[in-house]
């Protein structure tokens, strides 16, 4: 199996890989039980209708079995009674920088977190292993009615639309990992985009982890009102430890009538992390969601966003770039449920496998008999760069009825040595044809990129090619 | 022989096989800066090899002898450091890089001959682009295209031509230039190439046609055969080869061999 394969190429993680010495005010402890799942609702000072939530999440836990049927073994590397499950310094999201402990503030600050936010976005929120350090919008959005606060906070200071919504997009016992979230969630974003509000900028939000052994659960709500338009974006970044660590998200959201809400993940955890992450979106009638997801880091990546287009005229749309390093294994895709008339949905991935990284590709596409006039086109390219690595498409496509149009092209393709020789003829170094090889090959799914994210990117490419070669 | 110029692109007594099978078997050439040589020969002669030989492709292996550029031998170092000290090879069959366009696959070409630290600017950079776009009679629309993707013949040729107009390189290798093209692109490719010719380049311009050299006139012109070179002489030997063809030059060359 190629997952087994030793590394043996370092890539250059430096971006993330660094931490700082940290006292935690309140852990878990190791392992879980229902005690631990208490003592979190106690030191959040969760409502009881949550303490219910996540027990039944907890006791679904229980109940589901692992995905390995179909999914990798390595995920029984997990060990659940070695996580733990919350720390916090206690602290209260700040609305300035300034506020932030000085610990936490100098590792967003290194990851250049309040840069980008002066820059261009509209809003940050920054979670700090269990609880979000920083959450702050800016003012002119603020008073057109957007909500931007922390999960927790959400929950208490918006019960009418948070009780509403959450829970209902992805039940907790969708699958064993949402079972898990729904009984440990801390940290997220909960957003409501008020009717016809366009807002400009990006919201954005980035997850940090900072402690060993331990699992990050947040919950991210997002709800855009009729009418109302919305790009988030999220980053990750943890240091690199020798033990594995967990991160297990769930992201539900909610575009009404007319709506339109785009989120955008660039996901760079180091090679101890699994990410195991939930995420799908309802459309309503006109409605548009969009899914542009980028997986770079992690051991393990298993994601599969999805759109249910609800109303008629809905669309959904992935668009994902995921690239396996050596030794990581990318196992994403995209879910799109057709329950209206008129339906399009749209899923264009990428994946690059380099060394023994491994990238897989799971699609499902399900349009019922009873619909018409509606289309998917699905596009899945992989790119090898060696001869070990290894990449495996499983598009599950049912369509039933007439008057309903799929479409799926799927390639395989290599950088040949006679490509590498043409550029290298030209000057560039080995490295840097490569790189910009890759670049080209993602480079149509790069450009829907906000233009300092696709920059980004591209450094992390230039740099995983970098360790790539010679 | 005469000793290599301080001021040329010299290949002595070269030797290179592909796998177990030489291909080149002693080959001696010298291009002076500012001179266009042509390689004339059969198929099969191995023109095409020696143009990659000396770029550095690394499915050849060098036996014995040395290709010098200005006195110094670039045997051993890899393909783009090749490029970055002077060398430009035009390519047969260029290859696709989908994805990255003309305009920043040339422009990284560019950058990677500048030290560390130091960036392209972008505004001079488009106009030299655009400046010898025009000369090439190159659309501008060109430049967002990806490179040679879906390219015809005659755009692939020209394509090369630009890269070579924007790198200046020293010595140049032009390998059949003129395959694929029609008589129009003919023309424009070789207005390309002389209009690049002076003091500061070499060239050497591989060909089975005599076609490309009414258009491009070489200062001399080579027959190679089984990995040498077996004949020179003037700009008048490739009509000579056009009328009579090629076996008299071998036979004169194996004549003179037993003769020795």
């Amino acid at each position: 199996m190629t997952t087994e394969t030793k590394p043996d190429i370092d890539i250059d993680r430096s971006v993330g890989d660094f931490r700082y010495e940290m006292d935690y005010a309140f852990d878990a402890g190791i392992g879980l039980n229902e005690a631990t799942i208490d003592y979190i609702s106690d030191v959040k000072g969760d409502p009881d209708w949550v303490r219910e939530f996540r027990k039944e999440g907890y006791r679904k836990f229980l109940e589901k079995p692992m995905p390995t049927h179909w999914a990798t073994k390595d995920l029984e590397n997990i060990v659940f009674e070695n996580i733990r499950y919350y720390l916090s310094q206690g602290q209260v999201p700040k609305r300035t920088w300034d506020e932030v402990p000085d610990d936490i503030k100098k590792t967003f600050e290194r990851l250049g977190i309040p840069e980008q936010e002066r820059k261009f976005l509209a809003g940050v929120e920054a979670q700090f292993d269990s609880e979000a350090a920083y959450s702050n919008i800016k003012a002119a959005v603020g008073e057109q009615g957007v909500i931007f606060v922390g999960s927790t906070e959400g929950l208490k200071e918006h019960p009418e639309i948070f009780k509403k919504w959450f829970g209902k997009v992805i039940p907790s016992g969708d699958n064993k990992f949402s079972a898990l979230n729904s009984a440990v969630f801390s940290g997220g974003s909960f957003i409501y985009v008020p009717p016809g509000v366009k807002v400009k900028h990006p919201l954005q939000a980035y997850f940090r982890i900072n402690a060993q052994n331990f699992g990050q659960f947040e919950r991210t709500l997002i709800i855009a009102d009729e009418g109302a338009e919305l790009t988030y974006m999220e980053g990750c970044t943890a240091p690199k430890f020798e033990t594995a660590t967990l991160h297990s998200a769930v992201v539900e959201l909610v575009a009404m009538k007319g709506a339109k809400i785009q989120y955008i993940t660039v996901q760079n955890w180091s090679s101890n992390v699994f990410n195991l992450v939930t995420k799908r979106g309802i459309a309503h009638e006109d409605a548009e969601v969009k899914w542009i997801d980028c997986n770079i880091g992690s051991r393990l990546t298993m994601k599969y966003p999805g759109v249910v287009m609800k109303g008629k005229g809905a669309r959904g749309e992935v668009v994902s770039i995921a690239l396996a390093g050596d030794g990581q294994h990318q196992d994403t895709g995209a879910k799109m449920i057709h329950a209206a008339d008129n339906t399009t949905s749209n899923i264009i991935s990428k994946s690059i496998s380099l060394g023994s990284g491994r990238s897989t590709y799971r699609g499902m596409v399900h349009v019922p008999k009873h619909l018409k006039g509606c289309k998917n086109n699905t596009e899945c390219d992989a790119l090898l760069i060696n001869s070990h690595s290894r990449t495996d498409t499983y598009p599950a496509i049912s369509v039933r009825g007439q008057g309903n149009a799929v479409q799926h092209e799927a390639s395989v393709s290599q950088i040949s040595a006679e490509q590498i020789f043409y550029m290298q003829q030209r000057g560039l170094s080995e490295a840097a044809a490569m790189s910009l090889a890759v670049n080209g090959f993602v480079n149509d799914l790069v450009q829907q990129f906000p233009m300092e994210y696709s920059v980004e990117l591209k450094r992390l490419i230039d740099l995983e090619m970098e360790g790539s070669v010679g | 022989m005469s000793a290599p110029s301080s001021s040329s692109l010299s290949i002595r007594d070269l030797h290179a096989s592909i796998g177990d099978k030489p291909i080149l078997k002693g080959l001696t050439l010298d291009i002076p800066k500012g001179e266009v040589h042509a390689i004339m020969g059969k198929n099969g002669a191995g023109k095409s090899t020696l143009a990659k030989i000396m770029a550095g492709h690394p499915d050849y292996t060098v036996t014995s002898g040395d290709v010098l550029l200005d006195g110094e031998s670039i045997l051993g170092i890899e393909p783009d450091v090749r490029a970055r000290l002077g060398l430009f090879l035009a390519f047969q069959y260029p290859m696709e890089i989908p994805g990255v366009t003309i305009a920043n696959f040339i422009r990284a070409a560019l950058q990677a001959r500048l030290p560390e630290g130091e960036e392209l600017e972008a505004t001079d950079y488009y106009a030299k682009l655009y400046s010898k776009m025009d000369a090439l009679s190159v659309p501008r629309n060109f430049t967002s295209r990806s490179v040679n993707e879906g390219f015809s013949g005659g755009e692939k040729k020209r394509c090369e031509i630009l890269q070579m107009a924007m790198l200046e390189p020293s010595y140049a290798v032009l390998d059949e230039t003129d395959s694929g093209l029609d008589i129009d692109a003919l023309k424009i490719v070789s207005a390309g190439v002389n209009a690049l010719r002076g003091p500061n380049i070499g060239m050497l311009v591989i060909t089975h046609y005599q076609r490309l050299l009414d258009y491009i006139v070489p200062d001399k012109v080579h027959v190679m055969s089984e990995g040498r070179i077996i004949h020179s002489g003037d700009k008048d030997l490739a009509l000579k080869l056009e009328a009579e063809g090629y076996d008299w030059v071998e036979k004169e060359y194996s004549a003179g061999k037993s003769a020795v």
